[in-house]
């Protein structure tokens, strides 16, 4: 479902501030795959992520999405593909818009706008229904504007943005970095019976070692904008914290450990 | 001071108002709808005032000479749209290139400096020598307009825009080429600009290279007048065609303000550096407002009292 071969991408070549920021990138999920990322600060994860969504063209590599080759596509038009949760709550909607409105916006993702009524009433009935799954009690809410949700609220919205049309990949960056760990649980618990109902192919990147072991059937771990330990099914499932950490210090990482990693 | 005199001067502020309030809704689809402060405005006004007055003394029907007005006024914001997004120019910039690309082009277009039109020569739509008249026509324009962009702004295409004003990562996300609404969100303002600048010209019997000198600032003052207003009458239930409708009776408060100030004794040519100071006042109040709730010397006086009291109490 996503190829990435071999990317490579290096920002400011030839300043002082040259950094490569990804190094030969590759990874395959197939169908149905939910695959964790981990890495430190720098590693490479939410980069790798941004590859993905065509925030910037890659220098090298190439990136398949379904079979059909997105490298030279840019954002807007990879976004048919692609369902995207960011770390940052303010990110993935509209404030100034209402719930369903930006409901409706995802609605049409990937396809081409007219001059017919942005949202139907038909639309409005089933995301009434959608939003009562979330059990926040924003089905009742569904003309207020975005800006009034909390962090929590907001990215739980997203989520259901992101997945309102099934998605190809689905990637979730961080997405419950921004939140208190209560509110964190929910919505990675949301992520996960979204994710399972749907059959969808996703790539999430979290700083908790223990989140990436639990969710998911394949692991990855990035360092210097490389993957350097890989794990799926039965390997996953009997790995623990400390084994990963240990991958780490073997791979010259155990320097860009940090504390929320080892916590978690 | 004749209390008279400025009873009569009234209905000529209502006109007048309403006309600007026809370019303050297209200040208001960039400036608060699309966030984009463009400053195209004070070219196009003139654009759209120098191709009607021009159509119509050549014979063009004035009906389509005002449709022309309104497509010159297109082409402007085209042309700062596609400064900004293919060329990447920021935006106040790309707006402030137009705008001084627009006075030579108006020039040329008119070939010197003011064209006179005579409402006694032509069928025009709109005078000052017929003011009721004008009120009338200008409350029909205004509302329609309001009626047509509150459906655009309710469609898929509107909708867009919206979204690429308020949150251009997330439109981007949703598949929206914001580049394109961006564009297409100028083309419409900078159209309605031109409309105002085109009705406008009639009005006065005159366009001239610089009657669109500061109209961002009539334009804005409009949009953050009609904005107190509105929501200190509608509060909660001010919807999208209210604020529409509250930024066209802000131009008219703003009109009326001006014609108060100038039978107190204000002099004409001062009227600039008042509206300058009505819409500093007007965006700094809410600011002032909110940062006097919120204030370190507010927080470092109650702490000091805390203090105060403890002390005291300890002492006593």
């Amino acid at each position: 479902m996503l190829e990435i071969n071999c990317i490579k991408k290096t920002f400011n070549a030839g300043t002082i501030n040259e950094k490569k920021a990804l190094n030969g990138v590759t990874l395959k999920l197939e169908e149905g795959d939910f695959c964790t990322v981990i890495g430190g600060n720098g590693s490479g994860k939410s980069t790798t992520l941004n590859a993905v969504a065509g925030v910037w063209p890659v220098d090298s590599g190439s990136i398949k999405i379904g079979g059909v080759d997105v490298t030279g596509l840019c954002e807007h038009k990879r976004a048919k593909y692609l369902g995207r949760v960011f770390q940052d709550p303010m990110t993935g909607t509209t404030a100034t818009m209402e719930i369903q409105e930006n409901l409706a916006l995802a609605a049409r993702r990937g396809q081409s706008r007219s001059l017919k009524w942005g949202i139907t009433k038909q639309e409005r009935e089933e995301y009434h229904e959608l939003l009562k799954m979330l059990d926040l009690g924003l089905e009742d809410r569904m003309t207020s504007k975005v800006g009034l949700l909390s962090g929590g609220q907001r990215q739980a919205l997203t989520l259901l943005m992101a997945t309102l049309k099934k998605p190809h990949v689905l990637l979730l960056d961080e997405h419950t970095a921004a939140l208190d760990p209560k509110t964190a649980a929910k919505v990675l618990e949301l992520s996960d019976k979204i994710i399972s109902e749907n059959k969808l192919t996703a790539l999430m990147v979290t700083h908790n070692m223990h989140d990436a072991i639990v969710h998911g059937n394949k692991i990855v771990m990035m360092n210097n904008g490389r993957i350097i330990f890989e794990a799926s099914g039965e390997e996953k499932k009997k790995l623990t914290v400390e084994d990963l950490l240990k991958k780490f210090e073997e791979d010259g990482g155990a320097s860009t450990i940090n504390d929320s990693m080892i916590l978690g | 001071m004749n209390i008279m005199t400025l009873v009569n001067a009234l209905p000529g502020s209502v006109a007048q108002g309403l006309i600007w309030g026809i370019l303050a809704i297209g200040v208001y689809i960039t400036y608060k709808i699309l966030d984009f402060a463009d400053l195209t405005v004070d070219g196009s006004l003139g654009t759209g005032g120098a191709v009607a007055v021009v159509l119509i003394v050549n014979g063009v029907p004035v009906p389509l000479a005002i449709v022309c007005a309104f497509l010159a006024g297109c082409l402007a914001g085209l042309v700062t749209g596609l400064l900004n997004t293919l060329l990447g120019i920021p935006g106040i910039l790309a707006g402030i290139l137009t705008q001084l690309a627009l006075y030579s082009i108006n020039l040329d277009i008119m070939g010197q400096a003011n064209t006179a039109i005579n409402v006694d020569k032509y069928p025009l739509f709109m005078s000052l020598r017929f003011i009721p008249m004008t009120i009338l026509k200008g409350v029909i324009v205004v509302a329609l307009l309001i009626a047509v962009l509150y459906w655009f702004f309710g469609t898929e295409y509107g909708f867009t825009i919206r979204a690429t004003g308020c949150n251009s990562n997330m439109a981007r996300a949703q598949g929206i080429n914001t580049k394109k609404s961006t564009v297409i969100a100028l083309i419409l303002s900078n159209g309605l600009v031109g409309l105002a600048g085109g009705l406008l010209a009639q009005y006065q019997g005159n366009a001239d290279v610089n009657m669109g000198r500061g109209a961002i600032v009539i334009g804005l003052a409009a949009v953050i007048i009609g904005e107190v207003f509105g929501e200190l009458i509608l509060g909660k239930h001010l919807n999208f065609s209210g604020r529409l409708a509250f930024t066209a009776i802000g131009a008219i408060i703003y009109f009326i303000v001006i014609q108060i100030v100038l039978w107190l004794g204000l002099s004409t040519q001062n009227t600039k550096l008042f509206s300058a100071i009505v819409v500093a006042v007007f965006l700094a109040v809410p600011y002032i407002k909110r940062a006097s709730k919120n204030s370190f010397r507010a927080a470092a006086k109650k702490s000091a009292g805390n203090v105060n009291e403890k002390g005291g109490s300890e002492n006593a």
